[in-house]
């Protein structure tokens, strides 16, 4: 497969949201809003592109029956970089994400990569995997926030679209988290089966 | 080349190696970041109080750390301005929030009016709507406290007897909201009789 066809796969064959449904706690708790979804999908992102490209390149040194601790040391590791950068250089950040970036570690989207695909394939290859899995899944948080805030709030990305008292509350609690999910799965499976 | 076998030694051998390498990466990142992010806390702290007592050339006092009565710790922070006390900033917590605790930074003048407030804490509330309190009771919101006085005006819930307007859907919130400024007037009020009387002596 080519490098482009790694990313594509990612990020329409495989989404990690839509097809794959995996990471679903991050998925429906921090989507409430556009900007939150983004925001996870970016920070999941950065950490997916270096644990796959690390875990491939190390993927000979480890034993089969202690893998999966040392992917999980090697995601945690880089969760915890990734936090504390955040922390100490984009505080304004940190406010709206502190919460969430722990949960990273978490996600089995991140660990899923890791077992599926950089333990068997190279490098270079892993990173694409990683930035195509990693947009599929940004644009899908994006997206499933977007519908949640504008149905919920009326805003899109905190822009006022509509006034406020004619948004349905529930979209922006737990149940619109799963509502909004099961629509758009139904809906990306229709358009990408064709 | 092939992969390594599930020995015993090979297997303790990777772990230990990958943990020693991960936790060297994590020393060193935390070394570099430690200072950056002691400053974030210390400058975002420095802004919750400003915010709340303005003023210019403000000195901040150390905190003065106490007890409220619902048993929650408060702290207190002096605002001066050139030698003359502005007001305090006090950081308050209510545990009637609700999702949990709600953690509050209010601004009091020496009479005892509230010059401002600052919510640091309310991500326990229900998104769109207890999460409307940081701009909800600000001056020109609906529920505006500004300018009140707990100790002349009911500040609490409309539908308690008091006088503020509750977020829409949203009344735990708000009694959590006033509850948090009663914690501080508690912490202030016995604290701010001393520093009068001590001043009328002079």
């Amino acid at each position: 497969m080519s490098k482009l066809g790694i990313i594509i796969n990612g990020l329409i064959k495989e989404n990690p949201t839509f097809v794959l449904l995996l990471g679903m706690c991050p998925t429906l708790g921090t989507t409430s809003s556009a900007i939150n979804g983004m925001s996870m999908g970016l920070a999941t992102m950065a950490v997916l592109i270096c644990s796959n490209f690390v875990i491939s390149c190390i993927k000979n040194l480890i034993p089969d029956k202690v893998h999966i601790p040392c992917y999980i040391v090697v995601i945690a590791g880089f969760v915890t970089v990734v936090q504390l950068l955040i922390k100490a250089y984009a505080p304004d950040v940190d406010a709206k994400l502190g919460l969430f970036i722990p949960l990273i570690v978490v996600n089995c989207v991140v660990l899923g990569r890791a077992e599926s695909f950089a333990a068997k394939n190279g490098p270079v290859d892993s990173i694409c995997d990683g930035v195509g899995i990693g947009l599929g899944f940004t644009v899908a948080l994006t997206l499933i926030g977007l519908c949640r805030e504008l149905l919920g709030a009326g805003t899109a990305f905190d822009l006022r679209l509509f006034p406020e008292q004619f948004g349905a509350l529930t979209f922006v609690l737990a149940p619109g988290a799963f509502i909004t999910l099961g629509f758009l799965v139904a809906i990306f499976n229709k358009v990408t089966k064709k | 080349m092939a992969k390594l076998e599930n020995s015993l030694v090979n297997m303790v051998a990777s772990l230990t190696a990958i943990t020693v390498v991960v936790g060297g990466l994590l020393g060193f990142v935390n070394s570099v970041t430690m200072e950056p992010i002691a400053q974030a806390a210390a400058d975002k702290q420095q802004a919750a109080i400003l915010a709340v007592v303005p003023g210019e050339n403000v000195t901040v006092s150390e905190p003065w750390e106490t007890t409220a009565p619902n048993g929650t710790p408060a702290v207190v922070y002096e605002v001066s301005s050139n030698g003359q006390l502005l007001g305090k900033a006090v950081k308050a917590i209510s545990k009637n929030g609700f999702g949990g605790n709600i953690v509050v930074m209010i601004g009091f003048d020496p009479e005892g009016n509230i010059l401002g407030y600052n919510v640091l804490d309310c991500s326990n509330e229900t998104p769109g709507l207890g999460a409307k309190m940081p701009d909800w009771f600000q001056e020109g919101g609906k529920g505006n406290v500004i300018k009140m006085n707990p100790g002349k005006n009911k500040v609490t819930v409309k539908q308690d007897g008091g006088e503020v307007d509750a977020i829409t859907a949203a009344t735990i919130s708000s009694r959590a909201f006033t509850d948090a400024i009663a914690q501080a007037w508690a912490v202030i009020s016995g604290n701010s009789d001393a520093a009068t009387s001590a001043t009328q002596q002079q």
